[in-house]
């Protein structure tokens, strides 16, 4: 460990920080898309309409399951640039 | 070739295939038999997950509910696949980290207290078995109904079959079968799917397919056509929902918690490698699942409107035979109560009680009798929603050869995910209670034996729940969903986010949030049936979304108590802050 302890301790805090608010934006999309746009705005959204479908049922049925999908990603992605930018990434090749 | 043949070559062959695996991948150590050795590339994770994951109750009974149901059946997809969000945000990785071999185990060095650890052995095995039962019905029914040999024979015939790879495998045998009938299981979604979109819509691709434009002619898309042919037979329309949206919220929020909180999908991520593989293979795992779980509600909407059209006002003498078959698996009933001998089909239960009692009589037109009342409904038709999915094909008038892989596919779907389950089981048998508690000093090799048999154990229980299946199978399903949601969810949640969360606050909860739902559900499904109304819920809410509720206690009663007793002690404090960073160390 090249790092002085409290330096470490300092980094790993940090982190989680940045974990939580990544966390916080994406379950915002999470309840937003299912709970919102599939469940309570569903009968408002359903006035509009997408590729044949109303709005509200296809977010239910189709559109909250590919954002879903998306955001698995998005996670991923960022979780590596996080861990790469606060030198906790447990690639073990390279030194942290 | 008949049909029949067929899906004996296309089941067999399957089976075949299965057994092949496990001979090639034994397990021989704890560390494969409890986590496949821990190198699982996250591709095959993804795959095997998304098998582990989707159930009988995906494959099999998923679009056949959501068919009948409209758009309240959203719950089951949303509430699915949402879940599966939560579960790879919020603790897969984390777990991962942890890097041992059960969920009770990490419940138990979390909370530093064994009592915490049975607690969750407990809510493990519960929400495990009733899961497993639901799984043997699947299997019977496709073997009942496609390969005419009896209930009992098939779950046999299926239980041998997870015991080859279960016990001599465990999960790494487990992992490997799983990938392979995911294969299987998604093939043999998508190929009825796809040629019956083309069929109704000209349009190859499912997902689009309905929303797009019938080919008869009448200018409407698929869910208009429906919800306009429902209300004319008295039914409420297709896109539009009749449940109360705090009932739908809190259904969804329950099976979203629960599928968060399922330890047979969790202990799958103890499979790869390291901590960014846990969240990759979450990933892939989530595309492998949305490509059945968006096929479901087309295949739903183009069943419901296809059985209408071949059922409705046809004469019983010139029904196609797959009516006749699935008559004699006792899922379908007619009875002709206008006497004209044809079967009218629409809103309201056909007949009471609602499923069918056959006497052994054949009525004027050879339909099987029933000793049901009749009801003034003008329905005549009792379709059982188990159906749906697997008789789509023959409904469609698809070939003989996708009949029989729909077949393959289900027992496919099936045996993953019982397989998934029994390990869990056996390994919170051999590891948890055996090795952490009652029998410390055993050896890996005695462990490892320990481990084959109460795999053995538990697979020779599910298969006796699948000969005589519980009549309160189909009641507890709400169990598996409330009771993770309201006792497993919460704790690991906790463990993980809340470094300042005591033995005794996890362990009051979990329990509070286990008694309260438990409570919840036998009160109103078994004590007091009668005043399972919305009237008499608490909220609004209904046995099956009361899950939530139970979550939302749990976490109460944990932070409650956390904070009037003595925190965790420093090196319990260390391990939460080592599985929080993804670096080795």
């Amino acid at each position: 460990m090249t790092q002085s302890s409290d330096d470490q301790i300092e980094r790993e805090r940090s982190y989680w920080q940045a974990n939580l608010a990544l966390l916080a934006k994406l379950l915002a999309v999470w309840f937003t898309v299912s709970f919102g746009a599939s469940i309570l705005w569903v009968d408002w959204l359903d006035q509009f309409s997408l590729f044949g479908f109303k709005l509200g049922f296809w977010f239910a049925q189709q559109g909250a399951i590919l954002v879903f999908v998306g955001l698995i990603f998005v996670y991923t992605w960022r979780m590596q640039a996080l861990d790469r930018k606060f030198g906790v990434d447990d690639n073990a090749d390279k030194p942290s | 070739m008949s049909t029949q043949l067929l899906t004996y070559i296309f089941v067999g062959l399957s089976f075949a295939l299965y057994i092949g695996i496990a001979v090639w991948s034994r397990a021989s150590s704890t560390k494969d038999f409890y986590v496949a050795g821990g190198g699982v590339h996250p591709l095959a994770n993804g795959m095997a997950t998304a098998a582990d994951w989707m159930s009988a109750a995906s494959f099999i009974s998923m679009a056949g509910i959501i068919s009948f149901m409209g758009r309240d059946g959203s719950v089951y997809l949303l509430g699915w696949t949402g879940g599966y969000v939560l579960l790879a945000l919020l603790l897969a990785p984390y777990l991962r980290k942890f890097g041992r071999f059960t969920i009770p185990d990490f419940i138990g060095e979390r909370y530093y207290s064994q009592t915490a650890r049975l607690v969750a052995v407990v809510c493990l095995i519960f929400v495990s078995f009733t899961y497993v039962a639901g799984q043997m019905r699947g299997v019977g029914i496709v073997f009942s109904r496609f390969l005419e040999v009896d209930v009992s024979t098939g779950v046999m015939i299926g239980m041998a079959v997870v015991f080859m790879y279960a016990v001599l495998g465990g999960m790494k045998g487990i992992t490997y079968t799983q990938v392979a009938q995911y294969c299987v299981l998604i093939f043999a979604y998508m190929v009825p799917a796809i040629y019956i979109s083309l069929m109704i819509t000209d349009n190859p691709i499912p997902q689009f397919g309905f929303g797009a434009t019938v080919n008869d002619g009448s200018q409407l898309s698929v869910l208009q056509k429906l919800d306009a042919v429902l209300l004319d037979l008295g039914f409420s329309p297709y896109t539009e929902g009749s449940k109360s949206t705090t009932d739908v919220f809190a259904i969804t929020a329950a099976l979203m918690f629960g599928t968060a909180g399922l330890p047979h999908v969790l202990v799958r991520f103890f499979t790869v490698p390291k901590v960014s593989d846990a969240r990759l293979s979450a990933g892939y795992a989530l595309i492998f699942i949305a490509i059945l779980y968006t096929t479901a509600p087309a295949v739903a909407s183009f069943a419901r409107l296809n059985l209408i059209n071949t059922v409705h006002e046809t004469p019983y003498a010139e029904a196609p035979p797959w009516f006749s078959q699935w008559e004699d698996t006792g899922l379908i009933a007619w009875q002709d109560k206008n006497a004209d001998g044809l079967m009218q089909y629409g809103a309201g239960a056909a007949m009471t009680p609602t499923k069918p009692n056959f006497n052994d009589e054949r009525g004027a037109h050879g339909e099987r009798l029933v000793s049901n009342a009749s009801t003034k409904h003008a329905n005549e038709v009792y379709i059982d929603r188990d159906i749906i999915v697997l008789a789509n094909p023959e409904i469609a008038g698809l070939p003989g050869w996708v009949i029989a892989l729909v077949a393959a596919g289900g027992v496919a779907a099936a045996l993953s995910t019982a397989a998934g389950l029994l390990l869990v089981i056996s390994s919170a048998i051999s590891h948890d209670l055996l090795k952490q508690t009652f029998m410390p000093h055993i050896t890996e090799r005695q462990e490892l034996l320990f481990a084959r048999l109460a795999a053995a154990v538990a697979v020779c229980v599910a298969g006796l729940f699948g000969i005589y299946p519980p009549a309160f199978v189909a009641q507890v399903v709400a169990f598996a969903f409330g009771l993770a949601a309201a006792s497993l969810f919460p704790a690991l949640l906790l463990g993980i986010f809340c470094h300042w969360i005591t033995r005794e606050g996890a362990i009051a909860g979990m329990l509070s949030g286990l008694v309260f739902t438990f409570g919840y559900i036998v009160y109103f499904k078994f004590m007091m049936p009668h005043l399972n109304t919305a009237d008499y819920w608490l909220f609004g809410i209904s046995p099956e979304g009361i899950g939530s509720l139970g979550m939302l206690l749990n976490l109460g009663v944990s932070t409650l108590v956390s904070r009037f007793t003595n925190p965790p002690p420093p090196s319990v404090q260390s391990m939460i802050q080592r599985i929080r960073v993804p670096r080795a160390d």
